[in-house]
Order: C-alpha cells, then structure tokens, then sequence
C-alpha cells in the first residue's frame, strides 16, 4: 500500500544505490517498479548476453551509467577462442539511437572497436568516464576520438587492455578546452606519446587526482608532471630510471617530497632500484601499492620499500619478494585488507620464491586480511589450517600452486583438509578459488560450510560426480561456477536443473559432459542458453551423443539464444 | 530429477582422444595428469606426486597457470628485453664519417667496455687516473648524460653509468684537453 506521493518515494529510493537493493526494491509491487525504473541511473548486466540493449532502454529511460561484462572469466587464460562475442557494438548503436543521456561506460572482457568508440564519443553529449578492464579490439585511433569528441571528460581508465597502438597522437587530440580531467590511465598502450602534450595536459587538469603512465613517460616528464599536479591521490609510475646523482633526480625528489596526497602507487614499468629511495617518502601515506608489473626489482628492493609502508591496505606483488619479505610485510604492514602475489616466472618452478610460509607469516601478522590471491610453489594442509585459524574474515580466498595437481609435500596428502578449514572457519567467503592435489572430500566440505560463497574455480580436482553435486547442493548463493578439467559429468550436471536459473552461469570445460546431457539440458530448460565450444574440426554435432564435451557455458538469460554467434559455438 | 543412473555411459563413450588412451583405468587419471606424465593406474596414483617421475621440460598446460595473457605477455616482454633487448647508444668518434652503435648491457664493466670501442674505431684509449683523466692517448671517452652534459667516462660506478649514458663520444685532440687529458 503506497500512502506517499510518488515523488516522496522515488526520493526515498534515491538512497538506495545497490544494485541488488534497487532489485529488490523493484519487485515490491508494479507501482514501486515504475517508480524505481524512471529514477534508476546506475544498471549493472554481468552477463551481456542476459538481456537486449532495447529492453534495457526500455525499462530505463533515465539511464546514466552502464556497466557491462562479456566474455566469461576463463577467457582470461586462453580458454575461450578469439571471435567468441561479447561485442559492445550494438549496445552502443541501440543507446546512441535512443534518448539516454548516456555519462558513463564500464566494460569488462568485451570486444570494443574503434568505430564503437567514435559513435560514443559523438553520441552523448554529457559522456563523461570511459572504463575499460581487459577489453580488445580497438587501437590508439578509437582513443583518440574519445579525447577528441567528449568535452566533458573526466575519467579515461584503460586498464589491462590489448590495445594497438598506432604511435598517433591520441593524447594531443584532448582540445585545449578539456579541463575536467579527474582520471587518466593509460599504462596498459604500448607506444610513444608526445610528451609536450602531456605536460600541458596535466598542467590544465587542476581536478586530475589519478595519473597512470606509461612505459615511455620517462622520469625527468614525470618530475615535471608531478610540479604540475602534487594534488595526485594516485600515481602510476611509467619509466623510473634515472643516474640517482643527476639533477633530474634531485628535482624529483624534491617535487616527491610535495605530493602528500598520494595514497596509491603503481607501474614501475621499468626501473632502476638504486632510484627507488626517492620513494619513500610517501611511502608513510600508501594505502594501495601495485609492483606486480615491476619485474626491475628484486626482493631486496622490495623489502626496504614496504619496510616504509605501514599504513598499506592492499598490496599487489611479484613473488620475486620471496616468503622473508612477505615475512617483513606481515611485521610491517597491519593494516593489510587485501593481498595479492603473482609469479614472476609462470612457467619455470625452478626458485621457489614464495611457498606456505610466507603465507602462514601473513596470516598471524596481518589480523583484518580478507582478500587473498596468492601464487605459490607449493602449499600444505598445517599451514593451510594455521591460517584459517588466523584469518577468519575471508571474503577472497584464491590459491593458486603452481604445479597444478601438487599434493601436500610433508604429508603427501591431497589439500582436502586445509582447504576445509579455510570455508570453516571463513564464514562470510564469497569467492574461492582452488588448486592442488584435490579429492571428493574438499567439495563435501565446501557444500557444508561455505554458505555465503557465490563463485567457485575448480581445476583438476575431485574423483566423480559427487563432488560438484556437494557443490550444487550445498551453496545455495553460489552464481559463477566454472570447472576445468575435472571428472564431473552427466549425472552432476542433471541432477538439479532448476539451479542453473539461480546462478549467473556455469562453465565446464575438459570434463565428461556429454553432447546428449547438454541437450537434455537446454531442452528443459528455456531460460538458458547452453552454449557448445568446440573448436577442432570437428564432425557435425548430430553425429553422437556420446560424444564429449570439450567446453560448455550454461547461462541465464531473458532473450534466448544470440544471434552474433560464431560457426564453432553450438547453441543448443 | 529422474535420470538414469545404470546406463553405464562410460563404456560406450566415445573421447575426442587418441585410439588406445586406456579406458580401463581409474576414469580420472587420464584428465588429470599434465600431459606427458606417467599415468599409473589406481587411485593411489592420484595421492602420489611424484617429482621424479616429472618430466624435464614441462608440457605447458593451455591456460595453466590461471594469469590474464595481458599480464603474461608483460613479463614476457620484459624477459624478453632483459635478455636481448639490450640498451643500444650511438658512438661516435672525431673524424669518423658515420657512427656505429653498441650495447652497454652485453659489456661488464669499463674494460670490456673500452676493449670493443677500441676494435670498433681502431684506436687505443688511455691509461685512466681519477685525477688525471687519460693519459698515452690522444682519444678520450666521453658521453652524454641524461642531464645533457658532457661526461668523462669511468669517473661514476658501471651500473649508474649506464643507467645515465645517452650517447658516446671519443674526442680526439686538442678538445681532449679540456677533460683533463695529458697527451
């Protein structure tokens, strides 16, 4: 019963900005779902193909900032084939065609063309922050017209991009006029920038507080850069090499010394360690480091930096910093939140850099840890358990040992048990991910305990079905499973078709689902699409349903099967 | 939810796999094993991880381990350039009718440094002195520093000195004087 003016409600809306409160605000009744689709300015589509560009715009006219992710999560590594979809096109045309007022976009793993990037820097005359995460396609052109065209353009984030870059002059293509520049990061383009035009650039950006470089910003452009913006709250260095007794580097250092404002540091594309005391003056103030993509220090370097950072909430490394340095982190840093550790050397298991030890000194240093991903050599259940006992706030928990199917060293037994302990006793776990010698056992546990959990990464795990149905049955708010490689088939994946419209979507790839499961499947279940990946020269699907499955996506969606597939994608 | 449970599909199935790959083993070994490790059969198969038995070069695993090829192919790169990228300046020398280029990083340290520029330009450099600059030669090794400014060679530690050279140049003569150059 609605006793308020719609006015007095849509306002009461306006403080709910989740996207899941907005959702369920909407299904109260038809009345508060008008009233929250004509003021909803903020949509969230997680999968792009679960619904229309049309009906989105339908529903709200009043949109201002989309937000939409693409391909699945193991396109990532390789395993979804070029050309799969995720084309951001028709979403830009049909909002260009349409009376959206348009201000932001954010993708993720879609593909972007520099013509969809032209169209939306000339459509929307208010547009004002263009995100891209792990987006393809496009080259330094389609940038520039962003530059060009969009008058009011505050934020221009490429992040971890494959872009091409044509070495033109994207950065000299943002006009005199464009002043509003509060976020500028281009560390991901591969070439040459006219620096002249940075300069100037930054010099009239009085609100730029992030700046992320490239590898071809040298030093003595970023000293000058930072005389220009020491209101910087985040800086991501480029090139950082200088002869520590030049005149450069004594100007940076001084010019460092002012840019109190700095609370997040990244880059170090490339670089000269002996450079790197210049540093650590602002190291006091860093709640954020990433030195992920700075292979040019070794551990030492990156010992005696952290060793200045106390108030650190997120850390992002290369394992090179070795379990002694993550051991000087967890004595250093006690505000740590979130910490992640990649490898240096994927493919060469040779120096074991970072091992359980450094993880165990992590978990009794560092008591607020709730967001893991750690790449290691090995792992084993004690020291699993230990941090589970010590971490208990889990929200993230990604493990990644190298060797993909590596038992427990001391004890030669599978992770079964250390990973049980991490669910039990990390109540609020959202997102896990596995790795190691695995068996049944894990599975049944993450069924009893991780209840909160809503997406799960399996590889090469488990013995039979039971595994993935304890999985099944047991998380109920689980939305993103996907499964590589593991002995899951038929029976699991029948079992409880309903369950599939609970969840975002489902990936096995290299397991033992059969063609005539997955036709099983898609025929009961409409509101999915099932997709077949199969990319050898394969025989004509009907041949036999027996056949296996190399790689499957199952997802939700309200408009049926897509029309923008490639000859190798069986829609079924 | 019905489904048959006994219809024993996995005798009948049909793999995308070479003839023979054994079907008679423990289902699960076949997937999991790396691709050229030895597969025992039995189930303690999957509890023994045996380094021994691992083979020397490792196949690698499509998409193992899970890292986003954009962050892959960065340290690639930077692998790559560390090992043979190398970091190439331009040498010139007085009288010389066109420069050569070198790679600072293939050199050690100053002597190795000088032994290839001598070959190069067929000349001899000096005895060096801190205090005296080069002596016995009338070629002196100068670069030019980040800074712009023209530098006597050897004067600062290997390692800054090549993080700072932009350009060489062997100066010949009267002009080596002025780097304190006793000919």
């Amino acid at each position: 019963m609605n006793y308020f003016p719609d006015e007095v409600v849509e306002h009461v809306f306006d403080f709910i900005t989740s996207h899941k409160d907005r959702n369920s605000v909407s299904l109260v009744c038809k009345s508060w779902y008008k009233i929250e689709r004509y003021s909803r300015q903020r949509v969230f589509i997680g999968n792009c193909y679960s619904i229309t560009p049309q009906r989105l715009i339908a529903r709200f006219p009043g949109l201002k900032s989309l937000t939409l992710k693409g391909k699945p999560h193991f396109a990532d590594f390789n395993l979804v084939p070029h050309d799969w979809g995720g084309f951001v096109d028709p979403w830009i045309k049909a909002l260009a065609k349409s009376r959206i007022g348009l201000e932001e976009l954010r993708l993720k793993r879609m593909v972007v063309s520099d013509d969809s990037l032209e169209l939306l820097s000339k459509s929307f005359p208010n547009f004002k922050s263009l995100v891209l995460v792990s987006c393809e396609g496009f080259t330094t052109d389609g940038v520039a017209a962003i530059a060009a065209n969009c008058r009011f353009l505050r934020e221009l984030d490429l992040q971890e991009n494959e872009v091409e870059d044509h070495r033109g002059h994207w950065l000299s293509c943002f006009p005199e006029s464009c002043t509003s520049l509060v976020s500028l990061n281009f560390a991901c383009l591969k070439g040459e920038i006219n620096l002249a035009s940075l300069e100037r650039l930054v010099a009239r950006s009085p609100n730029l507080k992030s700046l992320r470089l490239n590898r071809m910003v040298p030093l003595d452009t970023l000293q000058k850069l930072l005389m220009r913006a020491p209101q910087l709250v985040d800086l991501g260095i480029g090139s950082y090499v200088d002869d520590p007794s030049s005149e450069v580097f004594s100007k940076l250092k001084t010019v460092i010394q002012l840019c109190n404002s700095i609370r997040s540091l990244s880059g170090f594309l490339e670089v000269a360690p002996c450079c790197m005391s210049a540093i650590y003056p602002i190291c006091e103030n860093l709640t954020f480091l990433n030195l992920s993509y700075a292979p040019g220090l070794q551990g030492n370097d990156l010992t005696k930096l952290v060793q200045h950072c106390r108030k650190l909430q997120r850390l992002w490394i290369l394992d090179c910093i070795g379990d002694k340095g993550l051991g000087v982190v967890a004595s250093t840093c006690k505000e740590l939140q979130e910490l992640r550790v990649f490898p240096s050397d994927p493919f060469d298991a040779g120096n074991a850099a970072v091992t359980e030890e450094g993880l165990v000194l992590i978990s009794s240093g560092c008591p607020k840890l709730n967001s893991l991903l750690y790449f290691c050599h090995q792992m084993t259940n004690a020291a699993l358990i230990t941090v589970a006992k010590n971490c208990t706030n889990f929200i993230r928990f990604r493990l990644c040992i190298l060797d993909p199917v590596k038992a427990d060293p001391v004890t030669n037994q599978p992770l079964d048990e250390g990973f049980g302990a991490i669910v039990r006793s990390n109540k609020s776990l959202k997102r896990l991910s596995l790795s190691g010698l695995l068996t049944d056992q894990v599975f049944l546990y993450i069924g009893m305990y991780a209840k909160k959990l809503e997406m799960l990464s399996i590889a090469f795990a488990g013995d039979s079905n039971k595994g993935m149905l304890y999985v099944l049955n047991g998380c109920k708010k689980l939305r993103k499973l996907e499964i590589r490689d593991c002995p899951f088939g038929d029976v699991a994946l029948l079992e409880d078709m309903g369950k599939y419209e609970t969840m975002r979507s489902l990936w096995m790839s290299s397991c033992e689902v059969t063609l005539g499961a997955c036709k099983i499947l898609a025929k009961k279940m409409p509101s999915l699409n099932l997709e077949i990946i199969n990319e050898s020269e394969q025989l004509e699907f009907s041949l036999d349903d027996r056949l296996l499955v190399d790689k499957m996506y199952l997802y939700r969606t309200l408009v049926g099967h897509r029309k923008d597939k490639p000859e190798y994608v069986l829609l079924l | 939810m019905v489904f048959e449970k006994d219809l024993n599909l996995y005798a009948t199935e049909l793999r995308l796999g070479l003839p023979g790959s054994s079907e008679e083993s423990i289902r699960i070994s076949n997937k999991r094993a790396l691709p050229d490790m030895n597969d025992d059969s039995g189930v303690a198969a999957a509890k023994k991880c045996d380094q021994e038995t691992a083979p020397p070069t490792k196949a690698q695993v499509v998409g193992w381990p899970p890292i986003r090829s954009y962050r892959k192919n960065s340290l690639q790169t930077k692998k790559t350039e560390a090992e043979t990228g190398g970091m190439y300046v331009k040498v010139s020398m007085d009288g010389a009718p066109y420069l050569r280029k070198i790679d600072l990083k293939v050199y050690k340290g100053y002597p190795e440094l000088f032994k290839a520029m001598e070959d190069m330009f067929k000349f001899k450099v000096g005895k060096y002195s801190e205090r005296e600059g080069y002596n016995g030669s009338e070629f002196v090794p100068t670069y030019e520093d980040k800074d712009g400014d023209w530098m006597l060679v050897g004067d600062v530690p290997w390692e800054m000195f090549i993080n700072a050279c932009k350009r060489l140049r062997i100066v010949r003569g009267s002009e080596a004087r002025g780097l304190g150059c006793v000919v």
